[in-house]
């Protein structure tokens, strides 16, 4: 390890932008948005699953208000809606006595809740249309079995439905590496806030950006290729027969 | 009522320049996703190459990086690019990047990657007996794409093209963060300094849902359009 650092040293000593100190910082950019995309990930996942069943129910006070949830979170910018949740959560009354501020004090902790938020609200949405296309027949057969709903769900819908949201939670899970970018707005230190840092200290845009992007870029590969060979694993009985 | 302080024309001309950064990206991306369609779909190698290489870098890296790649770096590159031109032909211009501008192209190109991989699977749903049967009728190359591919493509392309609308539309609150003066700027600025943010934000998250209900609508018209001949399938 020590011998690579002194290698890269002398690597890096003729270039004044690229010091151990800039790649510092971008590691720990790296690491900051890799905890809060996952984070978020994680959360808006579990809490989708039950939003996405209550999303398709029959009784009116269960649907239209996980709708309106969706429409809109999935119709305002994220922006929008990290600047209400970091800006507003200074007004909540009496917030700033109780121990909750330590950690809300912190802008990681709006960013998480608004992405989270976020991502939710489309995985509720895919997990959703998902669910409404479970076949008729694999229904209709779980009934014959005498299942109850709830068995039903558990055994054959949820498992089909998880499959073939697969591609578009892929996606979803790339938007939102994407748009994790916008956290730096906040003032974290994450890729892009690290980019925007090394730009102003050096004045020098396309070294920052660029590498910052190519970051990006092999982080959403990675992704794509986890999710493809997911899908190769998961969706294999629905590959044509070969030969 | 509620109280803007204000700051109500301000946010008003903020939606205009939302609207107006909006509409005039959709426009270039339209153009931009049409050509990356046909090089993507060229016999070509090269053009086929370079559309790819294209959509494939732009949908990989975050819409606020290339952003501010374009803001920060495009001064400079022009600058760049100038003085070349002034040291090698002693051609003396000067050429400063407008940020509505600026904000144009960038949305623009973005977009205009996505536009390309929605066209292109909308081209691909053309049959080609009716392309080969335009050929037939002595139709130039650019006469059957106009009354045969065209109009037949975007039957196809609506669902799509009114989906990479709706992300775009959230995508210029961006350039709020580099200086444009958009709704959410105004409505960032009024936050900060009325110390109320709830009813700001509120307004800018209500605007853009309106925006999007009512494109939602122009859509359906544009789709009910464009399926004239197809009856639906119940």
């Amino acid at each position: 390890m020590d011998a690579l650092m002194t290698w890269l040293e002398a690597q890096l000593a003729d270039n004044s932008i690229f010091t151990l100190q800039t790649f510092g910082y971008y590691g720990e950019g790296l690491t900051t948005t890799v905890q809060l995309v996952f984070l978020s990930l994680v959360i808006g996942l579990v809490a989708a699953v039950p939003l996405a069943i209550g999303r398709g129910s029959k009784r009116p006070w269960v649907k239209w208000p996980i709708f309106a949830y969706t429409y809109v979170f999935r119709g305002t910018p994220l922006l929008v809606q990290l600047y209400l949740i970091y800006y507003g959560v200074v007004f909540v009354e009496g917030i700033q006595e109780t121990w909750l501020w330590v950690i809300l004090e912190k802008p990681f902790v709006p960013a998480l809740i608004a992405f989270t938020l976020n991502t939710a609200a489309y995985t509720t949405e895919i997990f959703h249309g998902a669910i409404q296309a479970t076949p008729r027949g694999e229904i209709e057969a779980a009934r014959a079995y005498g299942m109850s709903r709830r068995l039903m769900l558990r055994r054959i819908v949820l498992p089909s439905a998880f499959r073939r949201a697969l591609p578009a939670y892929g996606n979803e899970v790339i938007f939102m590496l994407h748009a994790s970018a916008i956290a730096s707005v906040v003032t974290i230190m994450d890729l892009t806030g690290a980019a925007r840092f090394v730009y102003a200290r050096y004045y020098a845009p396309f070294e920052a950006f660029l590498f910052v992007a190519a970051i990006y870029l092999c982080l959403t590969f990675a992704i794509l290729y986890f999710f493809r060979w997911l899908e190769r694993r998961l969706l294999a009985h629905l590959k044509p027969a070969s030969g | 009522m509620i109280d803007l302080h204000g700051y109500g024309p301000r946010l008003a001309e903020g939606a205009l320049v939302t609207i107006e950064l909006a509409v005039l990206s959709l426009a270039l991306a339209i153009v931009l996703g049409l050509i990356t369609a046909s090089a993507k779909m060229s016999r070509s190698w090269l053009a086929h190459r370079i559309g790819t290489l294209y959509t494939t870098i732009i949908r990989g890296v975050p819409d606020l990086v290339l952003m501010m790649l374009m803001f920060f770096g495009g001064q400079i590159g022009i600058n760049m690019f100038t003085d070349w031109l002034y040291y090698q032909f002693d051609i003396d211009i000067f050429i400063n990047v407008n940020e509505f501008v600026a904000g144009v192209i960038t949305i623009g190109l973005i977009f205009g990657a996505y536009m390309g991989e929605t066209f292109r699977g909308a081209f691909l749903a053309v049959d080609s007996g009716q392309i080969e049967a335009g050929r037939a009728y002595g139709m130039s190359q650019w006469l059957v794409f106009r009354r045969i591919r065209f109009p037949q493509m975007m039957r196809h392309a609506i669902p799509g093209l009114s989906n990479n609308w709706m992300v775009l539309l959230k995508t210029t609150a961006l350039v709020s963060v580099i200086g444009l003066s958009d709704m959410v700027r105004v409505a960032s600025e009024a936050s900060k300094a009325t110390r109320e943010p709830f009813t700001f934000m509120l307004i800018v998250a209500v605007i853009y849902l309106l925006i999007a209900s009512v494109s939602e609508w122009g859509f359906a018209r544009l789709q009910k359009r464009y399926n004239v001949g197809y009856r639906e399938a119940d």
